[in-house]
């Protein structure tokens, strides 16, 4: 065995002692710990990725002594790794972009604990991504939430911690529902390796026998983790977590955590149930639906919204709706355009929290719209960065939202009961991403008469603008060579089943 | 049905009690009794496994008079399973009722449509 084949492995061991023993440092060594810690995640998430293109094939990792069907294995392909080494990036950027905010907005001596959390989910997220065991996958979900919960509740006022009970209670019944499916799969396969389960649902599938068991585990699992990532119906906690937690949280939230259950679902449609069977049952018609709806119900709330991080956050909304929108579709294009909208979405949604919260700092720590009114020439890095972003968005070709518009078109044309609903609500959907993101811009680039507040310059914020910068560079490279990239994900797919 | 049903008592009554312990934790606006909800619910769930994990006539698989046929024995997994489940499942519900703590505390209230009332009207 080669010493590359155990690099994922040690990265989900280093993120859990790196949160055991940041929880005994001081803030300093623990934020110095968690970026090291971060740039080791990635350097070792690259030499795997790096492998697994050198030998084309996926490789398993049998965690413990026990061999295949009794075992825990860790299994690594090209999407896992690819996947892994993002987050990482989106994870490092968000941090380093909010470090000075966080200061100011968490509690005195309490900072090192948001490193501990940040440790912690960066684990589970790997672990998500990563494992080939759905009853390990169930637990690291778990410790995503108990994580997530953290970083929202971290900013204490009374607003955070209603949404993090919200979130909490959500996200719990997510849970139940996707523990119950688990174990009802269990009883129907007599496994819990993903491949081993897989060889005997096609057999019962094939004999017919167990039928409706087996939809009603499906159905537990995709709306359980539905659910989970705020698929619009479920959203009610996203725009109150999102929009007053202290904004590394908010930016880590809405493009890693509720990412990370979409990528989980993936896996278990194409490495759990099998991609055929899943298409042939009828949930992926009602991923379909909600997936539209939330399309056009989460950018009608964001156009309603007169705070700027309460809208971004409903945009994440319309976004997720986009991702399930390509689930549903129920064709590998769709699939490889919503994981295509996983990338270019995490990369978006942080870069405009970090951008709107240097926007609203110069504004006097105001949200509101008209407060905001010229704020892209006081703090001119963040009001280009957040323009980028808007088009972004919006789909303006150069950006990475353009792509993923793209191919959820190309999707869509391939799919023929699908295609006019799809491409109706994309159009309605892009023409209201339009509106409130052209609206903010527009607004921050009016000038005002008389300058209420001081506008700051790149010597006040050299981390900051570099990091937009950072988010920038990101996103245009998603937008222009996206073709690599997209093969990379088709290959990825291919290589799951 | 009816027959399989009565076989199967166990898993359905684990069922019923998982739908209760569902809505409980939906629909309560007491945080008090979402939380006993979220216990029935992660309860109902071992139950099931359990029930199905154990097989009439046999025993746990601890060899202590050599016998070592697998027919002697119940499966064990699922009994692990319950172990790790109902590691989470407290862990969950300890943070759950500090949250409540934390907002007692502030708002002196366990009703969080309440809450969420005085957060709008506070405007924060």
């Amino acid at each position: 065995m080669d010493l590359v084949q155990n690099f994922p492995a040690v990265s989900i061991l280093l993120c859990l002692f790196a949160g055991i023993i940041s929880s005994g440092l001081k803030e300093k060594a623990a934020r110095y710990v968690n970026t090291v810690l971060i740039a080791t995640v990635m350097f070792l998430n690259a030499c795997t990725l790096g492998y697994v293109l050198h030998t084309g094939e996926a490789f398993v990792y049998v965690m413990g002594k026990f061999p295949a069907p009794w075992g825990n294995e860790i299994r690594v392909g090209v999407l896992e790794c690819f996947m892994a080494l993002f987050f990482c990036i989106i994870m490092l950027l968000s941090l380093l972009g909010g470090r000075k905010k966080l200061a100011d907005e968490v509690e005195e001596g309490k900072t090192f604990l948001y490193y501990v959390l940040m440790n912690l989910l960066l684990s589970s997220l790997l672990a998500l991504v990563y494992t080939n065991d759905l009853f390990t996958a169930y637990v690291f979900v778990e410790i995503n939430t108990i994580a997530a919960c953290g970083l929202i509740m971290i900013r204490q006022n009374g607003r955070t911690i209603e949404a993090a009970a919200r979130y909490m209670i959500m996200s719990l019944l997510g849970s139940g529902m996707l523990l119950m499916g688990i174990c009802m799969l269990y009883d129907l396969t007599g496994h819990l390796l993903m491949s081993n389960i897989k060889e005997q649902v096609a057999i019962l599938s094939a004999s017919g026998e167990y039928r409706i068991p087996l939809l009603v585990t499906i159905a537990l699992m995709s709306v359980g983790l539905a659910i989970k990532s705020a698929l619009f119906p479920f959203h009610a906690w996203l725009p109150d977590a999102y929009g007053y937690s202290t904004v590394s949280s908010a930016a880590v939230l809405s493009s890693l955590v509720s990412k990370g259950y979409i990528f989980l679902l993936i896996k278990i449609i194409y490495r759990v149930i099998g991609f055929d069977i899943f298409e042939a049952s009828k949930i992926i018609d009602v991923l379909f639906v909600f997936g539209l709806m939330g399309m056009i119900f989460g950018s009608l709330s964001a156009i309603k919204e007169n705070d700027v991080r309460r809208m971004i956050a409903y945009s994440s909304v319309a976004q997720i709706g986009y991702i399930y929108m390509g689930i549903g579709m129920g064709t590998q294009a769709g699939m490889a355009a919503s994981v295509f909208h996983i990338l270019s979405h995490a990369a978006t949604k942080s870069l405009l929290f970090i951008a709107a919260i240097g926007l609203t700092d110069v504004s006097g720590g105001s949200r509101k719209f008209i407060d905001l009114t010229g704020a892209a020439y006081r703090n001119k890095w963040a009001g280009v960065t957040f323009t980028v972003g808007s088009l972004s968005m919006v789909g303006v070709p150069l950006f990475s939202g353009f792509i993923s518009k793209l191919l959820f078109a190309q999707a869509a044309v391939q799919n023929n009961g699908k295609m006019l609903p799809a491409l109706i609500v994309l159009g309605i959907s892009t023409i209201l991403n339009a509106i409130y993101f052209m609206k903010t811009v527009i607004r921050i680039y009016t000038p005002v008469e008389e300058n209420k507040y001081e506008c700051i310059t790149f010597k006040d914020m050299k981390l900051y603008a570099v990091t937009l910068v950072c988010f920038i560079v990101l996103n245009v490279i998603l937008g222009v060579s996206s073709q690599p990239i997209v093969d990379l994900i088709e290959q990825g797919l291919a290589m799951f089943s | 049905m009816g027959a399989n049903l009565f076989t199967n008592y166990g898993e359905a009554v684990a069922m019923i009690l998982f739908g209760i312990g569902f809505g409980n934790l939906l629909l309560q606006s007491n945080l008090i009794k979402k939380i006993i909800g979220l216990n029935i619910m992660d309860t109902a769930i071992y139950l099931f496994l359990a029930e199905k994990g154990y097989v009439e006539g046999r025993v746990a698989p601890i060899v202590v008079n050599g016998v070592q046929e697998a027919e002697a024995y119940i499966n064990p997994i699922p009994s692990g399973l319950v172990l790790t489940g109902i590691v989470v499942s407290v862990s969950v519900s300890a943070l759950m009722l500090s949250i409540t703590i934390r907002l007692y505390r502030r708002y002196h209230t366990l009703d969080l449509d309440e809450i969420s009332l005085r957060l709008k009207k506070e405007g924060l």
